[in-house]
């Protein structure tokens, strides 16, 4: 779960991480206000998951109230590469002297949080990391053990930290760790990591990303909804329990198993076709789910075909079967369906779509046959 | 031979009263695995169609001696229970368990390898293991795979059975199916598995079915250049997969421009390893190899 950047600056401030005051608002009134409220000058920041706000026009500093009303006016409703400003953070101006990067990310390969610091901070981290690797210093963290005041010291040292900031950016680093460790994050980052002419580090960006299988150690992460950032198909198909993933093409999909519905997307793509939408119908299926899985993929009004790749292990193909025929009892549709069904009690299943004789579900044998047959299907029909 | 579990396997299941732990506990007791207990807190002294219940992992340790643990918990209870067995002394331990937070799974892996370095974890978020002919621990479908010398390891459930079906549809069996999971950390990687595989007299053909996310697959792909001499078979998984979203498993993720399926592709045949695009070319191949 990806936060918004207010959102992760409460979750710094709460592990006592210094950030600049600022308020969330979603209407230009309401910026207005919040700005005057602060005092000029304010910074008028875009609230949407994805980098690259300022290019885009999304962060901007207003002097007064005609300029906190032109620029909350032009932010709000602003698309940034697909990403519509419904929130925006008006937040007291800084001043910068300096500009360092900082973060925790899980390092899956050595299996330990990942410390990484460096003095070329506020721009693209990633390309530091590929031009200039000597400026980002990299440190893992036992995670037994979480992190000591010294290691803090000794990244922000070997960073080339200014003297008289280390010990301002070490209390980060610990800060920060904190975040990471206490609310189950996957990646906690700061850029720019600022060093005001007081000579103080302080947090002037959050980016954030939560575990959601952890989500039931955090219920105040619920507040954390982000609007618009999720496809209303993918929420609905959350809250029913089904994994689902909007993609820009025409073919719906139903695979039993991430792998084996991952597996059949590259199948029907390399049959000529282009998926609509990933679906995980997940290991028990019961006729229930397929049924609502039917709906689901249908309510995209792009999906010209359906393909569904079964390959039954705990699922029983005959309740897939059932699932499909009560779905089609109750949706009129005359979207063709293609089904392979294998695994456990395929015979089963397959003998009750025969009999059901449904004229738009075709059968198919194998996987690849399924994938070529849904994309001719789908190709008739456009 | 075979690897992890065989005839000498003694399986005990954490969770052995629930619903799914039963179920698929009886099921691995029908195929012939010896399932001598199981461990539910607070039902010591019932029994499971007599498969004795412990309250404890150090019950259940002290009364039947189990060597294979399985975990069939719910996510908050499962890195307790993964503990509890290797603290009882349990050398392996199959976690099937889907969900579990990623600082659990750190902090499992982390006191695994500090404080009790002989047990070895597979999972979580795994479908176990089929030694065909000689045991299976978890959720495979036995009834498709017969006994073999093709090992196969992968980081999907279902995936695995369509593989693993199209290689038995052309006549082959399995050593060993081992499903590692689909979690962000998991307890055994490609790594250890392939090298189980390597010294497994049995096998004869490696197939490592992989997917997007994090850079197990292109480690495997060294590994195999520097210390597997038999011939392995990649697949990938989610060469359609968009950047910045989950696909079902918690770990098939691409974070920007790592994990994507043509880079694990292109590690893989960097270092000679042939990689099917479809399951159907994986088994295509593993015919070409073995001969058809």
């Amino acid at each position: 779960m990806d936060l918004l950047e207010y959102q992760g600056k409460q979750l710094f401030a709460k592990h006592g991480l210094e950030i600049s005051a600022g308020r969330a608002v979603t209407t230009v009134d309401d910026a207005v206000a919040a700005a005057n409220e602060l005092g000029y000058p304010v910074v008028v920041k875009a609230q949407v998951l994805i980098g690259g706000r300022g290019k885009a026009g999304g962060v901007k500093l207003a002097s007064n109230e005609a300029e906190a009303l032109e620029h909350a006016t032009n932010i709000l409703g602003l698309d940034i590469k697909g990403h519509i400003v419904h929130e925006l953070w008006i937040e007291k101006a800084s001043d910068i002297a300096d500009e360092y990067y900082a973060s925790i990310l899980l390092d899956r390969s050595a299996k330990a949080p990942l410390l990484m610091f460096s003095v070329e901070g506020g721009i693209d981290i990633e390309e530091v990391a590929e031009k200039t690797p000597e400026k980002l210093v990299k440190l893992h963290i036992d995670p037994l053990d979480g992190i000591t005041r010294e290691q803090a010291v000794q990244v922000a040292t070997q960073g080339g930290a200014d003297a008289d900031v280390i010990e301002s950016v070490a209390d980060i680093l610990v800060a920060l760790y904190d975040v990471w460790i206490k609310e189950d994050a996957t990646l906690t980052e700061i850029n720019p990591l600022i060093i005001t002419p007081d000579r103080k580090a302080k947090a002037l960006d959050a980016k954030v990303t939560l575990d959601n299988n952890a989500l039931y150690r955090h219920p105040e992460a619920e507040n954390f909804h982000v609007q618009g950032a999720v496809d209303p198909i993918e929420e609905k198909a959350k809250a029913l329990g089904l994994q689902y993933v909007a993609l820009d093409g025409d073919i719906g999909i139903l695979g039993n198993g991430a792998g084996l519905a991952m597996s059949t997307l590259d199948v029907v793509a390399q049959a000529g076709g282009a998926p609509a939408n990933f679906l995980d119908a997940a290991g028990g299926s019961n006729a229930a789910v397929i049924k609502t899985a039917v709906e689901v993929i249908l309510s995209n009004p792009r999906v010209k075909a359906v393909l569904f790749n079964i390959f039954g292990g705990i699922t029983r193909c005959d309740e897939v079967a059932n699932g499909l025929l009560a779905a089609f009892a109750e949706l009129e549709t005359d979207i063709p369906f293609v089904v392979r069904l294998d695994g456990t009690n395929d015979l089963l299943g397959r003998k009750i779509l025969e009999e059901a004789a449904i004229p738009n579900v075709h059968p198919a044998a194998t996987m690849n046959e399924a994938a070529e047959k849904v994309v001719a299907l789908a190709k008739e029909r456009s | 031979m075979a690897i992890l579990i065989d005839r000498d396997t003694r399986l005990a299941v954490a969770g052995i009263t629930g619903r799914e732990g039963s179920f698929h506990t009886l099921n691995n007791r029908t195929y012939g695995t010896n399932v001598v207990g199981g461990v539910t807190p607070g039902k010591g002294g019932q029994d499971v169609e007599g498969i004795p219940v412990f309250d404890s992992w150090a019950d259940c340790a002290a009364g039947v001696q189990p060597n294979v643990a399985m975990i069939f918990v719910p996510p908050r209870f499962a890195a307790d229970a993964i503990l509890e067995a290797a603290a009882a002394g349990v050398a392996l331990v199959i976690c099937i368990t889907e969900g579990i937070p990623a600082h659990d799974e750190l902090r499992v892996y982390n006191i695994l390898k500090r404080d009790f370095p002989g047990t070895r974890l597979v999972g979580p978020n795994c479908p176990g293991i089929l030694s065909p002919g000689k045991a299976n621990v978890g959720i495979i479908p036995a009834a498709f795979f017969k006994e073999g010398n093709v090992g196969v390891v992968s980081r999907s459930g279902t995936l695995t059975y369509q593989i693993g079906n199209e290689i038995a549809q052309r006549g082959f069996g399995n050593s060993s199916i081992v499903g590692i999971g689909g979690d962000p950390v998991p307890g055994s990687s490609f790594v250890d598995i392939l090298a189980l595989f390597e010294a497994d007299p049995e096998t004869e053909l490696i197939v490592l079915s992989g997917e997007i996310g994090g850079s197990a697959e292109e480690e495997a792909a060294e590994f195999i250049a520097q210390n597997v001499t038999k011939p392995v078979i990649g697949y990938i998984a989610g060469f359609t997969a968009p950047p910045g979203k989950q696909m079902g498993h918690a770990g098939a993720i691409v974070s920007g421009s790592a994990g994507t399926a043509a880079a694990k592709a292109e590690a893989l045949e960097a270092k000679g390893v042939r990689v099917g695009r479809t399951p159907t070319q994986v088994a295509e191949i593993a015919v070409e190899i073995l001969g058809g």
